[in-house]
């Protein structure tokens, strides 16, 4: 059975290719069947694949299928292969799961889109670069899917490509995540350089007979594939695209850049985690970078009017939580958001595009408001996604992120937990905000020209099962201090099997000790919240008068700390200067003056001896005479 | 067949000459059927080589040696390896394409301009295919003819300019080769005491240093202002923006190859030991050529002196290829040859369907082409990802071997040849972004047509090898394996024994040449 690994990706792979070639003339109807049930059948096959996975021992869960020899070139052999395990298991059910409840949603959203048939083709196309990048069993297959997820998300950023916002984000992101591949390409070179292979299981077993713990080849392999995570996962530096990113259609924001594609980086540091501990040093590079960046777009996200820019800030924000995990060896933790995330993030901005739809393409949270009445299914849906990702008890949100906050201090150090304890603060803050802002209050749009109504059938449907899973999918992460068995950890537990030492390294803490950080992290969550209520709703003249207060941080804040102002200034114009310069100078005045330069050379010395051949045979006679008058002076003065 | 093949493959174009020589000027249409006919049946004929290529064996196959002129130790000695088979099998393919794609761009003169691209082709194939040096010079030199008229009489408004600056540069460096080659001769009849032009023979002399110094250098200039190698690149962007798109398909998908080849073919088996000593020169002027190439690329108005640049940088991946010497590095510049060939052709190819459309190739006199062209976007996105390098294109498996290549060798080589990786996305997409995207602001774009079906017949085979090479690669690397590692075992015994002997000496038994005969 598993050697039908393939057709998972290949599923999308069909259904890309009927609808790139046959969609526009087979009209929408094909194009709907096809593109959400291609997916579908994936999603089919993949449930069934995981069920037969956990019929085996749990020590027998690594299932290699090897399809064809991909590359032969000397030492170097790599297959088109792929590797079930359960990491790939989880991430494949996410990406097939999520998957095809966005390409359902899809259907309702993008229904007056002419370019209908293109934008499921993307999409299909997407699902399959996703599920080669999960499935595969080695670095370059995975790269291979990388690369094909960053151009899928390049189309679809542009794919209303005759806005030119729209044209220069899907540029944007596709370059700065170029310059993250570039280390991703020479960590995966430097590996098997070291190693003598790329696939999975070879690296694994042999890094730690081959490698020190911190040792400098470790540590140069690890930041090196991170700075390719950094670049995917947009994490200080290389985030500023996935803000830009939000020029999409929502369904795009909500399956690429929120559930699936965005957490690839968080994905290849897990699966790359045995490498990592190896490297102490990487794992607190990948944790510090995840803190800051957490905290950092948390911050910008408290301010931004955009609903789907609240939405993108936040995303990074919880990217640097699944990062923290990671970089405290928390690995299982790191997944377990990463799937929860892929839940309450999808929900929220499917929950956005319900909203923007119903508003006729308005995004702007100042003229939004009063909704809760208008669209009831999204509102409900919306709130629980809300409740999830602020922290709440008993959603998923609150299990996840708090089993990383525990093991950020457990494992970590108490100062990396404080980053992040705030950081959930201000997260129960600013999704308050946005939810407040967007469903209560007075309407701020005309309510003349626009009726909000409700989204269709195809777009509730998703939204209310995802609801469910964000509410209910935390259970099966339920930690052992609350009566639970987290089974999600301990079906990964195989995996990660390398890290446990880590666990143990460190001193334990009492259950009273997880209980009162628990506790904490549960009081900043209704801060928050509350806050949020007293300026968004009860008294929004407070808001105001923050503002005005703090003027310079609000700017500041608001202008996202300038950032794009300054890459654009240090990087890009510099970088296009030297060009011109290169180009203008370099070479059309010197490399090219000098070729030039020598046939003009040539050409001005024949102008010269030209002279000596004019026809005439006074200066022919003159010459002669001069000539005659030389050499006499010359023999008479001997 | 067997050794009949290759003469059929290399002179059947200029048969075709004198079948079109006969016909009226009047029917330019016969004229164009014949030439496409002609080529086509090129291209079956060098898909037998294909078909019949043994990759178990170093040895070249197909090989035909007769005298020519014996007196001289000339003769008409002709083979194959996996090195040169590919570059044989793009030269037909192109050829195809690129009369193909004249059908509507050239009105004028269309059985001089048919005739021209004949006898290119022939001159082409026979570069790839002698193992005679005399007989390399004269395929080497009569290819100049052919393509000096194709820019001169069918290019553009600097077409004269730019036809007499490409034939000075590249006359300049094939004097210099002309006369390494005459001294080769003689130093090859002191080892041996037989005068032969002979390229098998001389592979088996071992030269001292001194000598191959500068036999090397007088091979290398040649060779490198073909690629080009920067700084000898000027003359490219100009007979590009020149030629007409035929020319330039041929003129980037297979001449520049002919300095890359004679880097490999020449330069590496007669003289290893210059050749290695000039690794660190070579490749970083290669490393220039990638970056620098790529810089300019990116500030360019016109669409075509963009890809003319961007042809700098990808050649300049090749020579890091081939001057990192591991199977990987070399293995990864030969197929990048070949991916170069495939992807600059077809984004010349597009960039000349657009021009017949607008008359126009500047950046700017565009804009939203997308929304009005869909087909012809979607071709020319599918190129751009080759040309960049995207996992699943051929680009990629090239410039991953390369980069790889270069990393065993020297670590900093590889990262700035990354970088350059990053660099062609800037600039590809920067371009497509400015011509395809945005709003379809210019009234003249406003009812630009798609593509017509000769002109997807034209781009679809050319899509097909971008995958096929991206996905399974295998045909290709397999078949150039033993020609690559043979080679690599030949210069290594001939430094060996320039160790042993510093004053030169004759290596026998090395190369085990199957020697046909005429009877």
């Amino acid at each position: 059975m598993f050697d039908y690994i393939i057709l998972i990706p290949l599923f999308s792979l069909i259904g890309f290719l009927l609808n790139g070639f046959l969609g526009k003339r087979l009209g929408k109807s094909f194009v709907s069947w096809v593109g959400p049930g291609s997916v579908g059948l994936s999603f089919t096959l993949a449930l069934k694949l995981f069920l037969d996975l956990l019929a085996l021992p749990a020590d027998q869960r690594v299932i290699e299928s090897i399809t064809f020899p991909w590359i032969i070139s000397g030492d170097l052999q790599v297959n088109i292969a792929f590797l079930l395990d359960p990491l790939s298991a989880v991430m494949m059910l996410i990406v097939c799961g999520v998957g095809f409840l966005i390409h359902v949603y899809s259907i309702g959203y993008m229904h007056d889109d002419p370019g209908y048939a293109r934008y499921f083709s993307y999409l299909n196309l997407f699902e399959f670069s996703m599920l080669v990048l999960v499935l595969a069993n080695n670095f370059l297959l995975m790269f291979l899917g990388w690369e094909g997820v960053g151009l899928c998300s390049y189309l679809l950023i542009g794919f209303w490509f005759e806005k030119k916002s729209a044209a220069d984000a899907g540029k944007k992101a596709f370059i700065v995540n170029r310059i993250g591949d570039f280390g991703f390409l020479l960590g995966m070179i430097l590996i098997f350089i070291t190693f003598g292979s790329l696939n999975y299981l070879e690296v694994f077993e042999t890094a730690p007979v081959l490698l020190d713990v911190g040792s400098g080849l470790a540590v140069a392999i690890t930041l090196l594939l991170f700075t390719g995570a950094v670049g995917k996962s947009a994490q200080i530096p290389l985030y500023v695209w996935l803000p830009d990113a939000m020029e999409g259609p929502t369904p795009v924001s909500a399956l690429i850049h929120a559930a699936t594609m965005v957490t690839a980086g968080v994905y290849m540091v897990a699966r790359c985690h045995v490498l990592y501990l190896l490297a102490p040093f990487s794992l607190s590079v990948v944790a510090v970078i995840g803190a800051i960046t957490a905290f950092y777009s948390a911050s910008i996200g408290l301010v931004q009017n955009d609903i789907k820019r609240v939405l993108a800030y936040s995303t990074i924000s919880q990217l640097g939580y699944m990062f923290l995990a990671c970089g405290v060896g928390a690995f299982a933790a790191g997944i377990f958001h990463l799937m929860t995330h892929a839940f309450f993030k999808a929900l929220l901005f499917l929950g956005a595009g319900a909203v923007i739809h119903a508003l006729a393409g308005e995004q702007d949270l100042r003229k939004m408001g009063g909704l809760k009445n208008h669209l009831p299914v999204t509102f409900v849906t919306f709130l629980i996604a809300t409740l999830a990702i602020s922290g709440v008890p008993l959603f998923s949100g609150f299990f996840s992120k708090d089993e990383i906050l525990w093991k950020s201090f457990s494992q970590g150090n108490p100062f990396l937990w404080l980053i992040g304890i705030i950081t959930a603060g201000l997260t129960a803050f600013y999704m308050f905000r946005l939810f407040f802002l967007t469903f209560y209050g007075q309407p701020r749009f005309d309510s003349h020209r626009t009726h909000p109504h409700e989204a269709p059938k195809s777009m509730t449907i998703p939204l209310i099962i995802l609801a469910l899973l964000s509410a209910l999918g935390g259970y099966i992460g339920l930690p052992e201090s609350l009566a639970g068995k987290n089974v999600f950890e301990k079906f990964l537990a195989p995996v990660f099997e390398a890290g446990t030492h880590l666990e143990s390294a460190v001193h334990t803490y009492s259950h009273s000790t997880e209980y009162s950080l628990m506790l904490m992290s549960i009081a900043v969550a209704f801060i928050g919240i509350i806050t949020a209520f007293r300026f968004y709703l009860k008294n929004p003249v407070a808001a105001e008068k923050i503002k005005t207060k703090f003027a310079t941080t609000y700017r500041l804040l608001l202008n996202k700390y300038y950032m794009d102002e300054l890459y654009d200034r240090i990087f890009v114009k510099p970088f296009l200067n030297l060009a011109l310069y290169f180009w203008q100078f370099i070479d059309v005045q010197i490399v090219d003056g000098l070729a030039n330069g020598s046939a003009d050379f040539v050409a001005w010395c024949s102008k010269v001896f030209r002279k000596v051949q004019t026809g005439y045979i006074r200066n022919y006679a003159l010459s002669l005479a001069l000539g005659v008058v030389i050499i006499l002076t010359y023999i008479l003065t001997r | 067949m067997e050794s009949w093949i290759l003469t059929i493959v290399t002179f059947l174009p200029l048969v075709g000459i004198f079948l079109i020589l006969p016909v009226s000027r009047t029917k330019p249409n016969l004229v164009r059927q014949i030439a496409l006919g002609v080529s086509v049946l090129t291209f079956l004929f060098s898909l037998y080589l294909y078909f019949n290529f043994d990759s178990a064996t170093a040895d070249f196959q197909f090989v035909i040696n007769v005298p020519w002129i014996k007196s001289l130790g000339i003769s008409y000695f002709m083979g194959i390896d996996g090195i040169s088979l590919f570059l044989i099998l793009l030269t037909t393919f192109l050829t195809v394409v690129s009369i193909l794609s004249t059908w509507t761009a050239v009105t004028e003169k269309v059985k001089g301009f048919m005739i021209s691209m004949l006898l290119l082709e022939t001159g082409m194939i026979g570069v790839f295919v002698a193992l005679d040096l005399f007989l390399f010079y004269v395929f080497w030199e009569a290819m100049l003819i052919p393509m000096y008229f194709l820019i001169g009489i069918w290019g553009g408004p600097r077409r004269i300019y730019a036809t007499i600056k490409f034939v000075l540069f590249t006359l300049f460096g094939s004097l210099l080769m002309l006369v390494a080659i005459i001294v080769l001769y003689f130093l090859q009849h002191s080892y041996t005491g037989v005068y032969t032009f002979n390229l098998l023979e001389m592979y088996k002399v071992v030269l001292p240093y001194g000598a191959q110094f500068w036999l090397f250098y007088a091979f290398a200039l040649a060779f490198a202002i073909k690629v080009p190698l920067f700084p000898f690149h000027t003359w490219l962007p100009d007979a590009h923006v020149e030629a007409p798109t035929a020319g330039s398909v041929i003129l980037a998908g297979v001449l520049l190859k002919m300095g890359t080849y004679g880097f490999l073919r020449f330069c590496l088996p007669l003289f290893p030991d210059a050749y290695q000593s000039a690794i660190p020169l070579i490749s970083i002027l290669a490393l220039i050529g990638i970056i620098y190439g790529a810089m300019v690329a990116m500030v360019q108005k016109d669409v075509k002196s963009l890809v003319a640049y961007s042809s700098v940088s990808h050649l300049g991946f090749v020579m890091l290829g081939l001057f990192a010497l591991n199977v990987q590095s070399v293995q990864g510049g030969i197929l990048q040859m070949i991916n170069h060939g495939i992807s600059t052709g077809a984004l010349f190819l597009l960039v000349g369907m657009i021009y017949e459309r607008r008359h126009t190739r500047l950046i700017e006199d565009f804009g939203g082409v997308a929304k009005v062209m869909p087909i012809f976007a979607a071709f020319f996105m599918i190129v751009t990802l080759s040309s960049i390098g995207l996992p699943g294109t051929n680009g990629f498996i090239g410039e991953f071997l390369i980069i790889l290549g270069a990393f065993k060798s020297n670590v900093v080589y590889a990262i700035l040849a990354a970088l350059g990786v990053i660099l062609a996305a800037i600039y590809m997409l920067w371009m497509y972004q400015r011509v395809f995207f945005g709003k379809v602001d210019k009234p003249a774009n406003e009812k630009l047509l798609d593509l017509n079906l000769r002109e997807k017949l034209i781009l679809v085979p050319l899509v097909i090898l971008i995958f096929w090479i991206g996905l399974y690669p295998k045909p290709y690397l397999s078949k150039m394996e033993k020609s690559v590692t043979s080679l690599f075992e030949l210069a290594g015994q001939k430094s060996q024994a320039l160790e042993n002997n510093p004053a030169g000496t004759l290596i026998s038994k090395t190369l085990n040449v199957k020697q046909y005969s005429l009877k």
